[in-house]
């Protein structure tokens, strides 16, 4: 094989992966300050790409832009479920207890989602014709598909600019007290329950930004969400669970391996080749690649 | 709930399941009894691992799946009747839940449960490479018994029953007996659960392993009875899964009935559903489960069954703890042999070094205190002891055997018990079922087990509150029981991590008697304190950690005396205006 071939693999997955670990910092940051593993992550994805859809199809938005345009209705959204939903699921003060609801309500919520899609808006697959799905960027030898470069560049964008709210501003450094010591936060006068909300809120703004840049080179339809969020946690727990850093490198990293698969998988058993990295992983380091092994007694 | 109680429920089961099978003659009808019946054995199967384990598999639809796409894939390709294929199909998911189980249980919690989702999604997508994306099942039409075909609906219900009596059994089989309590005990706390001998790990795969075979035997039921057509979509799908946990959480997890309960009502309202509006609507099953676990999990998350059939196990107090006479104490053993031989032990975390190169004896027979102020390394030292951590270099050696890599369920089946600084006790089981999961470290049946608990609840004199929750009791009272716990498991040597924290004077009191007690027992007694006044009467030598470093070494007298002692709890100025001798404060 060509060392060419191999590079624009590379380069192929590089750019897949960027959109995977911006969706993947949202799942992240809402675990990493609320300790709620959020199945229904993929279909707040999905409903970014049909808001993106929409803009398109109605306004003649442009999906980069609708991507962009969909942060502040999904950050209300994300308020709203938090406050409607998952603020009232409590383990009974036993944090395991309350994990395990709030991911089994989630996962009722995902499944909410996903089959009133299906009934409102039917299975039908729909799509985006930018104008720039189809073309690419040659650089050297290599093929830049311009829709997933464009992609890219958005996503990190919006990654770099997470990290920098996540550091350097007073909300960030609140979100990330309440993460660190939720008690502690409390009496420091930070409202643990509103910066979960926030969090919460975020990270849904975040998928779903991911979603409306997705919809500029995938088909939309309303059972994509299922494919989605399993990439996500894969991405996630490669990072180690709650990183965001982690939770970025690690979509990357997903991207990457999927593309590789295609060297010595058939295209059908690509996501088979992603299992089978994150089950490895597991098995050798199992706190994910960034993660520390914590064990208190 | 008693033995007799819990066969006469699945008698009931079984007796009301034959009656509706025999009163209905709609073809329809049979449809919602067989489902019913095959999604309340999923429900149980499931249960095994997620609801007494506690190990929650999102991943179990992998099991049903291969049973269905086995048992039809034998009797399309080599002919094989499928009673016999399902039993191929149960072989090979319980082959696969050791191949899954093995890696996967090496992740607690979470990490558990999203790994598993990863099973089923493999599967699938192998089924459609391999291009088994329809299997139908061949018609025999000479040989229809042999070849599970009966015309006749009632017999798929009948077959669906018979298999959920067997899981019935299964499960009761392994609620009451030592895994069941093991199961228990890793549920509510794993690490208490190892430290009193339980190895988790075996556990977890059992359970696995027991869970694999009836979901395999329902899906190659439900193959027969409803699919006709197997499809990666219908058997490894999420409304697989979707349909386990929505039965058991709605019913109530961790109780045989809930997974009965939970099918009896959700199955029929979504066929229900789904033959009424299903073409106007479709998904609209999808959406009345996932409104149902939603609605579930805010309002009623523990399940009907624990709900509404079953009050809350009594908290309520026997009668207080009567503080025993102490008794006339045994004079201080002449010391024995060295048992247990610490060697260099050092261990950091990230950037802290929290022991540095610690050495010891502990000889058999005495009270061996060690003491420091907080963050001294007091209880790292007891989990580099009792095997939960790996010490980064140093060795331990227990009877002149090294025990530094043995794990914690091991090293308390060698005789070395612990209690720990917070309290970990089984919330949900009762004051004597908490003691029994330490006196299964022998590999006693249920019986056997309950009897030496019952000893050693009367041996801390706790015998009063056996059966209570542990939530009914007071700080005393958990320590007491968490000794009984310990001392259940039959040990050589304990290691009690604060035992006199957050108690009265009365309470220190009564703990002194039982730590004599105990010593007089023949028990060698590893204390750890941070306070000198509540060590200095009870043991015979003392240890002092300061920064992760042995300080001093000896008698509780010299020990106080001894300036480095002194500095390292009340510092160095108040030193240079007392001087050693004037070290009163940290006598009793």
């Amino acid at each position: 094989m060509a060392a060419s071939e191999l590079a624009q693999y590379v380069v192929t997955g590089l750019l897949v992966g960027g959109v995977y670990a911006l969706m993947s910092i949202g799942l992240a940051l809402i675990f990493g300050i609320m300790r709620v593993v959020n199945f229904a992550q993929g279909d707040f994805m999905m409903l970014g790409m049909y808001l993106t859809f929409y803009y398109a199809v109605a306004l003649g938005i442009d999906p980069l832009l609708g991507a962009l345009l969909n942060i502040p209705p999904f950050f209300v959204l994300g308020l709203l479920v938090h406050r409607a939903f998952l603020a009232r699921v409590t383990g009974g003060g036993d944090p395991n207890r309350e994990m395990d609801a709030q991911l089994i309500l989630t996962l009722g919520l995902s499944l909410v989602i996903t089959n009133a899609t299906t009934m409102i808006l039917s299975p039908m697959p729909r799509s985006i014709n930018a104008p720039y799905a189809s073309k690419a960027f040659a650089v050297g030898p290599l093929l830049l598909n311009q829709a997933r470069t464009y992609s890219f560049a958005t996503a990190l964008l919006l990654a770099a600019a997470v990290y920098v709210f996540l550091t350097r501003t007073d909300l960030g450094k609140a979100l990330r007290a309440a993460a660190d010591d939720p008690e502690a936060a409390g009496y420091q006068g930070i409202n643990v329950r509103t910066m979960h909300g926030v969090a919460f809120g975020i990270g849904i703004a975040l998928v779903a930004a991911a979603g409306g840049l997705l919809a500029s080179y995938h088909p939309i339809e309303p059972n994509v969400a299922v494919n989605f969020i399993v990439l996500m946690f894969v991405a996630v727990v490669l990072g180690g669970l709650g990183s965001i850093p982690g939770a970025f490198v690690g979509g990357i990293v997903i991207g990457l391996v999927q593309s590789l698969t295609l060297l010595l998988l058939p295209l059908q058993l690509q996501n088979v080749g992603v299992f089978v990295a994150f089950l490895i992983v597991l098995y050798v380091r199992p706190q994910g690649l960034f993660g520390r092994r914590a064990r208190t007694v | 709930m008693t033995r007799d109680r819990g066969w006469l429920g699945i008698a009931g089961v079984v007796a009301i399941g034959l009656v509706l099978s025999l009163a209905l003659s709609e073809r329809y009808h049979h449809r919602i009894l067989t489902l019913v019946f095959l999604w309340a054995t999923m429900g149980l199967a499931w249960n095994i691992i997620s609801g007494y384990a506690g190990q929650i598999s999102f991943g179990h639809q992998a099991f049903f799946g291969i049973g269905a796409y086995v048992t039809v894939l034998l009797a399309a390709k080599l002919h094989l009747t499928p009673w016999l294929g399902m039993l191929g199909g149960a072989g090979v998911a319980v082959l696969a839940a050791l191949l899954i189980g093995t890696p996967t249980f090496r992740l607690a919690g979470i990490y558990f449960g999203l790994a598993t989702l990863a099973y089923p999604l493999i599967f699938r997508i192998l089924m459609d490479f391999l291009g088994y994306q329809e299997v139908a099942i061949p018609m025999v039409r000479d040989h229809p018994v042999l070849f599970m075909q009966f015309e006749e609906p009632r017999t798929f219900d009948l077959l669906a029953l018979a298999l959920l009596a067997a899981t019935l059994v299964l499960s009761r089989l392994i609620e009451t007996s030592r895994l069941g309590y093991s199961l228990r005990a890793i549920k509510e706390n794993e690490q208490a659960a190892e430290a009193m001998g339980v190895d988790a790990f075996r556990c977890k795969m059992a359970a696995y392993v027991l869970s694999a075979a009836p979901a395999a035997l329902a899906g190659a039921i439900y193959a027969h009875a409803i699919l006709f057509v197997v499809t990666p979509d219908g058997v490894f799908g999420v409304i697989a899964i979707v349909q386990t946990l929505t039965v058991c959480l709605v019913g109530g997890v961790g109780t045989l009935w809930g997974p009965v309960i939970g099918a009896a009502i959700m199955i029929p309202i979504s066929e229900i559903l789904d033959a009424t509006a299903g073409d106007r609507f479709p998904g609209i099953q999808g959406v009345v489960y996932g409104a149902t676990l939603m609605a579930i999990m805010m309002w009623a998350p523990e399940g009907l069954f624990w709900r509404l059939l079953r009050r809350p196990a009594s908290v309520a107090r026997a009668t207080p703890v009567v503080p025993a006479a102490a008794t006339a104490e045994a004079p201080a053993a002449a010391l024995g042999p060295v048992q247990l031989e610490v060697r260099g032990i050092s261990k950091a975390f990230i950037g802290l070094q929290a022991l540095a190169d610690v050495s010891f004896e502990v000889r058999e027979g005495e009270i061996l205190g060690i003491i420091g102020p907080n963050g001294a390394g007091k209880t790292t030292l007891f989990n580099v002891l009792n095997g939960f951590l790996l010490p980064d270099r140093g060795e331990v050696r227990w009877l002149g055997q090294p025990i530094t890599a043995l794990r914690p369920h091991l090293v308390c089946r060698r005789g070395i018990g612990r209690t720990f600084q917070v309290v970990r006790f089984f919330p949900h089981l009762t004051v004597l079922e908490n003691v029994m999961v330490g006196a299964f470290a022998h590999g006693d049946a249920p019986g056997a087990a309950r009897e030496r608990a019952r000893d050693a609840l009367g041996r801390v004199s706790l015998a009063g509150q056996a059966d209570t929750l542990p939530a009914g009791l007071t700080t005393l009272e958990l320590r007491l029981m968490e000794l009984a716990r310990c001392l259940a498991t039959s040990p050589r040597l304990v290691l009690l991590d604060e035992p006199l924290a957050g108690l009265s004077s009365d309470g220190v009191e009564m703990m002194a008697v039982m730590i004599r007690r105990t010593r007089a027992a023949g028990v060698t007694v590893v204390i750890i304190e941070h306070t000198i006044q509540a060590l200095v009467k009870l043991a015979d030598r003392l240890v002092v950690l300061d920064h992760g470093r042995r300080l001093a070494e000896g008698a509780p007298g010299d020990v106080t005396r001894n300036p480095a002692v002194i500095e390292a709890y009340l510092g160095k100025r108040w030193l240079a205006r007392h001087g050693p001798d004037h070290a009163a404060t940290l006598r009793p």
